[in-house]
């Protein structure tokens, strides 16, 4: 499995899925429940009562207020995971405290720190056309049952468009054109670029942009390792530069457990903002190429539990970026903590 | 999975490489301005990682 990375800023859920309810979530193997007090603030707390880990985000567990109360016993904790009330008797236990974990909002996300030490003046990555009025978003999230670096693999390795998503947004160029690696070792960042300046458009732009001949298409990958994943996608009719079409492609890549994984997709467009028929296209289309990488990374998983222990694999030139990736992420995990 | 051993970088170190259009080539550029071209990734990175070892400046030398 690709180790755990802690002490780093993980995406636990779209902002509009925190709310009143309270929501649970596994992250990196850590239960966590998140909700909003009553102004609005994003809380996230251990999910498990500590009189007998109930999970708070199971029913009949609910707020108060801003407080939690355990749906088993009734055990009453504030906001800051202080318990402030125990059936049958006064005294608190000293003990009586959950977790609690730095959370931020930002970008349509809310993210948690995992880690043992305070994350300071440490901000997540950025993904700001998630919320902003110049485009047009549409998202989902899709459990894995795959090891999250599976998909880190994925998407640092486009040329699978071609063969997994062919009729959708792989066309044979996406395969045929080499790509361009670069590796930032201090900021932790892997950029792939592959440009195309005469290509088959994909119906995923051909529809939702009107193009009908072809294009010049660029993917500029940026990884910040080990969450979050930006593909800045842009597409013109070939000679055509000033009617560029933009799409940024965003996912936050959150390890749940050892082999499920969190996939947060999201695609921000600058073009037909307020065109529902595009809209509705977009999500529907993005998510049946999502599920096509769900449904081929958890039968990639299956196999790989299979096979024994030091299993060779072979890697060519497509797999530069996902080599970086990888050694990124395994630099990190060595790291002390 | 095949991940290549982790190494301490010092700061701002920027690895680049370029697949050689109309080749099958790697041009692996290491952050101290060594170059050198591979056609296999694997390699490059082991070669990338050892650096300063096998690392002279504007080299167009494969290893």
């Amino acid at each position: 499995m690709t180790a755990f990375i802690r002490d780093q800023w993980y995406v636990a859920a779209y902002a509009h899925e925190v709310g009143r309810t309270p929501l649970g979530r596994t992250l990196l193997g850590e239960p966590v429940l998140l909700y909003r007090t009553e102004d609005g603030r994003p809380v996230a707390l251990a999910d498990r009562c500590v009189h007998r880990r109930f999970p708070l985000s199971e029913k009949p567990s609910r707020l108060d207020g801003d407080r939690v109360v355990c749906g088993y016993h009734g055990f009453t904790y504030g906001p800051d995971g202080r318990c402030v009330s125990v059936p049958g008797q006064r005294r608190i236990p000293r003990t009586a405290r959950l977790t609690g974990y730095p959370v931020v909002e930002q970008d349509a996300f809310v993210w948690v720190w995992i880690g043992d030490r305070d994350p300071g003046d440490t901000l997540p990555p950025r993904a700001p056309w998630l919320d902003s009025p110049d485009h047009t978003v549409v998202s989902g999230m899709e459990p894995l049952d795959a090891d999250y670096g599976l998909l880190v693999d994925n998407l640092l390795d486009l040329s699978h468009e071609t063969y997994l998503h062919g009729g959708y947004i792989g066309t044979p160029e996406v395969a045929e054109t080499p790509i361009t690696t670069e590796v930032d070792e201090k900021s932790r960042v892997v950029r792939v670029s592959r440009h195309m300046d005469d290509a088959a458009c994909p119906p995923f732009y051909a529809e939702s942009t009107g193009i009908t001949g072809r294009i010049t298409r660029h993917q500029d990958i940026e990884y910040h390792a080990p969450c979050l994943y930006l593909l800045h996608s842009r597409v013109a009719p070939v000679g055509t530069d000033e009617r560029a079409f933009h799409v940024e492609v965003v996912y936050g890549i959150t390890p749940s457990t050892e082999h499920t994984t969190y996939d947060f997709w999201a695609v921000a467009r600058d073009f037909a903002l307020d065109d529902q028929k595009v809209t509705d296209f977009l999500r529907e289309s993005n998510h049946t190429v999502v599920m096509q990488d769900v449904v081929a990374l958890n039968a990639l998983q299956k196999a790989l539990d299979t096979e024994p222990p030091g299993y060779q694999e072979l890697s060519i030139n497509i797999d530069t970026g996902g080599l970086a990736a990888r050694r990124i992420l395994a630099r990190m995990a060595a790291e002390p903590a | 999975m095949d991940a290549p051993p982790p190494a301490t970088p010092s700061a701002s170190e920027v690895h680049r490489i370029h697949w050689l259009p109309g080749t099958d080539h790697l041009l692996a550029v290491c952050h101290c301005g060594a170059e050198a071209e591979f056609d296999d990734p694997v390699a490059l990175w082991e070669w990338l990682l050892a650096h300063p070892d096998g690392h002279r400046t504007r080299t167009n030398e494969s290893p």
